[in-house]
């Protein structure tokens, strides 16, 4: 068995898993499965494409790599403003098309269907504007550092390793520790009576739906920087999320992104023994297994 | 030219009608039932390889091609979509309602892998070609080879309607409504909830593969890229504008939905310049994704609304009762949406 697998394994996870958390969060909170999460993971890779983009055609000065990473100034600063317009689209959509359904009172399976709909537009307009051609932040090489036991990794993975680590630590701290993640963890609990005590229901769906948009742009952010950008890249990562949010137990943060390290290293290590082709069929082996032997996930709780 | 026309015609009507055997399908699963399936591209897909392996004459370098007749390819297409949805239905449907949504669409995500991976049996991605097609012997008189295949399209559609009619009025279709509407009171009467959403679910998977076996003959060739999410997507879209729980809903939405988008691809091979064509094309995919949510929003029963009434015999007994009956009926279609 190639080391090497554990390294790839835990960066695609920490990406499942940062995107993860957004479904999580929007299935136990919202109820029902965002099929459009995906797309918000791919939409806040091509807003910092393009905010990057114009940075860097504005001043050059900020292409210069910073210390050992293959990028510049503009690539982080872009990630702020991607991760805030990232946000304003969660919140277009759920004006548009969620928040209308809810206040009709919408069945569920309404919402899915509604967030079928909504990412396939989503993709198919990002098609439109960028073209199917992959894109990259940069186009520089990095050379792999030995990190000792066989196994190497580039500065950029280890960044993209620890920006995640540090984001699941403080979503975890925000939910357990704020006052408004207790009154999310309220909403998730019981809508009405969180309303009867005076928890503002719609602040908290925002704040869901910010927070959802928010990882889902860094864990596109790092997909681009480490893999490509494309169009389709919500889409291929739409299943291993939904494995990785129904593993980890609906609602459980810390499960979602334990949840992602599984997959992502089932996947790496499944790619060594049966090959790369197959990658995509990992995550329905995991989801099929959750479904058959835990169905309340890791962390979950029995309904 | 008209001899041209009317083959054209009868050749789009048939594509229609094939759609509109998918619609058909899932308008069992989830028009009557309420079961979500966001992977009909992977069943439509079984369907279509089982009966192209079954049908195909013997090929050097691929498993399969047992060359027997067609019927028994679509037969076969069918059984073995069915069994497929009922092992999927068997996993998930005691669950949350959505996971059966998110298991099927592993399965479309697994079904295209093994169709372009599994090259020994499905040929990878350059698929299977020389499907017999039915009239084969007919092919030198382009009209009658294009009247004859819709004739059988044709006649499979009304013979599927007149059954699904028959069973969605038939006790069996009345306790699929009543689980749908109210779980709760359909399980004290002594319904098994599960039991019933299992058999709909196969039901409606194995005319999906069906209609998979039909299209592959029609077309006579299939290929992985055939059976990508864009076809759930527009099946979704058919139903939902033709209205779903109703039959003639899911085949007029087949026909309409399949027409705006043959017209609209016209249009855009035409409008745009042939560098721009891979673009326009997925700015169609967005009209048509804006137009179901937007249905969705602003009329969710579609052209066609489900029938309230199901049972002629109830039909009867509302007649009996004093005039408020209809107004009632209006308010429950309402909430029933």
């Amino acid at each position: 068995m190639n080391p090497q697998a554990l390294m790839d394994g835990l960066i695609a996870g920490s990406m499942i898993g940062l995107g993860a958390i957004g479904v999580t969060l929007t299935y136990s909170i919202l109820r029902f499965a965002n099929f459009a999460h995906g797309e918000f993971v791919a939409w806040g890779a091509y807003f910092a494409l393009a905010v990057a983009g114009a940075l860097g055609a504005l001043f050059s000065g900020l292409l210069t790599p910073i210390g050992p990473f293959s990028f510049g100034w503009a690539l982080p600063i872009a990630a702020l403003i991607a991760i805030v317009l990232n946000g304003g689209l969660a919140l277009l959509v759920d004006a548009l098309l969620f928040g209308r359904l809810r206040d009709r009172r919408s069945s569920i399976i309404i919402m899915v269907m509604a967030s079928f709909g909504a990412a396939l537009t989503l993709r198919s307009l990002l098609e439109f504007i960028f073209t199917s051609k992959p894109a990259y932040f940069t186009t520089a090489l990095q050379i792999a550092q030995p990190l000792g036991g066989g196994i190497r990794a580039t500065p950029d993975q280890l960044l993209s390793l620890g920006v995640a680590a540090v984001l699941v630590i403080a979503v975890h701290l925000l939910l357990t520790r704020t006052s408004i993640g207790r009154s999310m963890r309220a909403v998730s609990e019981n809508v009405q009576l969180a309303g009867v005590v005076g928890i503002e229901v719609r602040k908290v769906i925002r704040i869901v739906w910010l927070l959802g948009a928010a990882l889902a742009c860094i864990a596109g952010i790092s997909a681009g920087l480490l893999v490509q950008i494309r169009p389709q890249m919500g889409l291929d990562l739409l299943l291993p999320l939904f494995a990785a949010a129904i593993l980890g137990g609906i609602g459980s943060v810390p499960g979602a992104m334990l949840a992602g390290l599984i997959v992502g290293l089932s996947e790496a290590f499944a790619v060594q023994l049966i090959g790369a082709e197959w990658r995509a069929a990992i995550a329905f082996v995991i989801l099929v297994m959750v479904l058959l032997l835990r169905p309340q996930g890791l962390f979950g709780r029995p309904e | 030219m008209s001899v041209e026309l009317i083959s054209y015609g009868a050749f789009f009507l048939t594509m229609a009608l094939t759609y509109a055997i998918i619609c058909l399908g899932l308008n069992v699963q989830w028009g009557q039932t309420g079961l979500f399936n966001v992977g009909i591209a992977g069943f439509v897909a079984i369907g279509a390889y089982v009966s192209a392996l079954l049908t195909t004459p013997d090929t050097a370098g691929r498993i399969g091609g047992f060359g027997l007749p067609i019927v028994v390819g679509w037969i076969g297409g069918a059984v073995i979509t069915s069994i497929v949805s009922f092992l999927i239905g068997a996993l998930t449907i005691r669950l949350r309602a959505d996971y059966l949504a998110i298991a099927t669409f592993g399965v479309a995500v697994v079904v295209q892998l093994c169709a372009l991976n599994l090259e020994a049996l499905t040929g990878g991605p350059f698929g299977i070609g020389f499907i017999p097609r039915p009239f084969a012997e007919l092919a030198a008189t382009p009209l009658l080879f294009s009247l004859a295949n819709f004739a059988v399209v044709a006649l499979l559609v009304i013979a599927l309607y007149f059954v699904l009619e028959r069973l969605a009025r038939s006790p069996w279709g009345r306790v699929l409504r009543a689980i749908r509407e109210d779980e709760p009171a359909a399980l004290a009467l002594g319904k098994s909830a599960v039991g019933f959403r299992l058999q709909a679910f196969a039901i409606g998977g194995g005319i999906m593969g069906l209609a998979g076996a039909v299209q592959a003959h029609f077309i006579g060739f299939i290929a992985p890229d055939n059976y990508v999410p864009m076809l759930t997507f527009q099946v979704w879209a058919m139903l939902i504008v033709g209205g779903s729980g109703n039959n003639r809903g899911a085949i007029l939405g087949a026909v309409l939905v399949w027409a705006i988008w043959a017209g609209s691809a016209g249009a855009v091979a035409s409008i745009f310049p042939p560098g721009e064509q891979a673009r326009a094309a997925a700015l169609q995919i967005v009209m048509i994704g804006v137009a179901l949510c937007a249905i969705l929003l602003l009329r969710p029963r579609g052209i066609l609304g489900e029938l309230s009434v199901v049972s002629r015999h109830l039909g009867k007994l509302r007649r009996g009762v004093a005039a408020p009956a209809p107004t009632e009926e209006k308010t429950e279609n309402a909430a029933n949406t």
